[in-house]
């Protein structure tokens, strides 16, 4: 019983502290986004926060940007040096980030 | 504390679930990084943030960092020199260990590097960020001592340059002219020098409207050029010529008690006053190491940035030659994060991280007036060259935009307020 016990509340643990491990370990195509939008994509005055939103929603205006449906001053050219895996992945990291 | 916390949590659930692993039986793996620049601070920034296993060391002789990005709005009149300095307190904090010492040379195969204080550390993986040194003696009449009577400004440090430059703009008399000599390809900040003009023009049309700029370019062309000459128009008429290499713009000899710049066919312009940014190569740490090739500058992998002349030193920031990259403080940064990330995997026997290395650079033409440049570069598929992905990136639109510019001008101040954080932070 008991090491299940451990075993139990080790996995908790580590499961509680997953977001904190996917923030450590950002895909390398998440950092690009931090130069301008500060650190963990909290925004600071003059480019927005990007951290907190819908994964769904992060995805859906970086394919926009994309195909130049969504008006912008740089995010177009940005948004189409990425694949849509890596807009996938940046959007899951910066969607857990609270 | 709690990432760390976190951190541990995981690796000791790990450890358990798992079979039991030798995870402490290596030590923790040294880091050691060179250079507290774009590069250097990033990598020991990004490697505290992602890996707290990691043991980090940052070796730098400044107590604190003056950037070059925004030193031109300095010389607009738009900063003040400690606007543009940074401290390294927020990276001792982050668990950084700093040591305010100069690399005198390092011993690639016994993985040590010696300081000239004396000391030698050794590490498992080397980040080399050096900068660039300037090539004293490649226009003739042109040596350290001349530089402070006509400024190169273009190694900040403790921002003595820099501010020498400003004081002779603000010493000038109205109708005086101010002359650049503009270096060939490759360099530190390839839009740097017209953002200069740029700023200088903005500083003379408010203060002193009277005075000419003549910019002599050993190049025939610039990085976002037609931007750059339409803002010159709309914002500064003609109060900044721009004279190329294939009109003799090239200066090949400086004469400092006259302060002429003289060009490749014999032309003396005499100026009042006179910034000189020389051709540059990799910092002499880089060559004494043996690390470069006969560009002046470092070949590196271009997955992990390790120097193709020596195996654990990865080689980051304006002192490689990253293909179609450009020596920028954002390229210094995304692939400081990079290379720390190769380190690291190369280190534990894993493989390096995929590659999509980023650029966002922003020139001030004038008030309220940004323009950009965006570039997404990874490496080609055998690795042997970085290309940058097409239908991407590329330059801000041409024609009479004011929104689209007052745009950029304020997110080139974001930019300057997340990149200083993400590297000293």
């Amino acid at each position: 019983m008991r090491p299940n016990a451990l075993r139990g509340s080790i996995l908790a643990l580590a499961l509680a502290a997953l977001p904190m491990a996917a923030r450590a370990q950002a895909p390398l195509a998440a950092e690009g986004c931090l130069g301008c939008h500060g650190p963990d994509g909290r925004g600071v005055t003059g480019a927005g926060a990007i951290n907190g939103r819908d994964r769904a929603e992060l995805i859906a205006i970086m394919l926009a940007f994309r195909a130049n449906e969504r008006p912008g001053t740089i995010m177009g050219r940005i948004a189409r040096g990425y694949t849509e895996a890596e807009i996938a992945a940046v959007a899951e990291h910066f969607s857990r980030i609270r | 504390m709690t990432m760390i916390l976190s951190r541990r949590a995981i690796l000791a659930a790990g450890a358990l679930l798992a079979a039991p692993t030798p995870l402490r039986a290596q030590g923790a793996m040294r880091l050691l990084v060179i250079g507290g620049g774009f590069g250097g601070a990033s990598a020991a920034s990004f490697a505290r943030r992602s890996y707290p296993d990691v043991q980090v060391t940052l070796v730098e002789p400044q107590r604190a960092f003056v950037t070059c990005p925004y030193g031109n709005l300095l010389l607009g009149g738009e900063r003040q020199i400690s606007q543009i300095t940074h401290s390294y307190d927020g990276l001792r904090a982050r668990g950084v260990t700093l040591v305010h010492d100069r690399a005198a040379g390092i011993d690639a195969a016994a993985k040590t590097v010696r300081l000239a204080g004396g000391q030698t550390l050794a590490y498992d993986r080397l980040i080399l960020s050096p900068g660039i040194a300037l090539r004293w003696g490649a226009i003739e009449g042109y040596d350290q001592a001349a530089a402070d009577v006509m400024p190169h400004a273009w190694i900040p440090a403790d921002g003595a340059q820099t501010l020498l430059l400003r004081r002779q703009l603000e010493a000038m008399p109205d109708g005086g002219v101010v002359g650049l000599a503009i270096p060939g390809n490759p360099f530190r900040c390839p839009p740097g020098p017209y953002e200069r003009i740029s700023m200088i023009a903005h500083y003379l049309k408010r203060h002193k409207p009277r005075s000419k700029i003549i910019a002599l370019d050993a190049k025939e062309g610039f990085s976002k050029q037609g931007l750059f000459q339409d803002g010159w128009r709309a914002l500064y008429g003609d109060m900044i010529e721009w004279v190329p290499g294939n009109r003799d713009g090239k200066v090949v000899k400086i004469d400092v008690a006259e302060r002429v710049l003289e060009t490749e066919f014999g032309t003396r312009h005499k100026v009042d006053v006179a910034n000189v940014i020389p051709p540059q190569s990799a910092a002499a740490l880089a060559a004494e190491t043996g690390l470069v090739n006969d560009s002046g500058w470092v070949p590196v992998n271009t997955r992990t940035f390790e120097a193709r002349a020596a195996q654990g030193i990865h080689v980051i920031g304006d002192a490689n030659i990253p293909g179609p990259m450009p020596k920028s403080g954002y390229v210094a940064n995304t692939t400081a994060k990079q290379a720390v990330a190769s380190a690291v995997a190369l280190h534990r026997g894993q493989t390096p991280p995929e590659a999509v290395y980023f650029n966002t650079c922003y020139s001030h033409v004038g008030e309220n007036y940004g323009i950009s440049v965006v570039g997404i570069f990874r490496p080609n598929a055998d690795g042997t060259a970085i290309t940058e992905v097409p239908n991407s990136g590329g330059v801000s639109p041409r024609g009479d935009l004011p929104e689209q510019r007052r745009a950029e001008a304020i997110y080139a101040d974001a930019w300057y307020d997340s990149i200083t954080r993400s590297m000293f932070g």
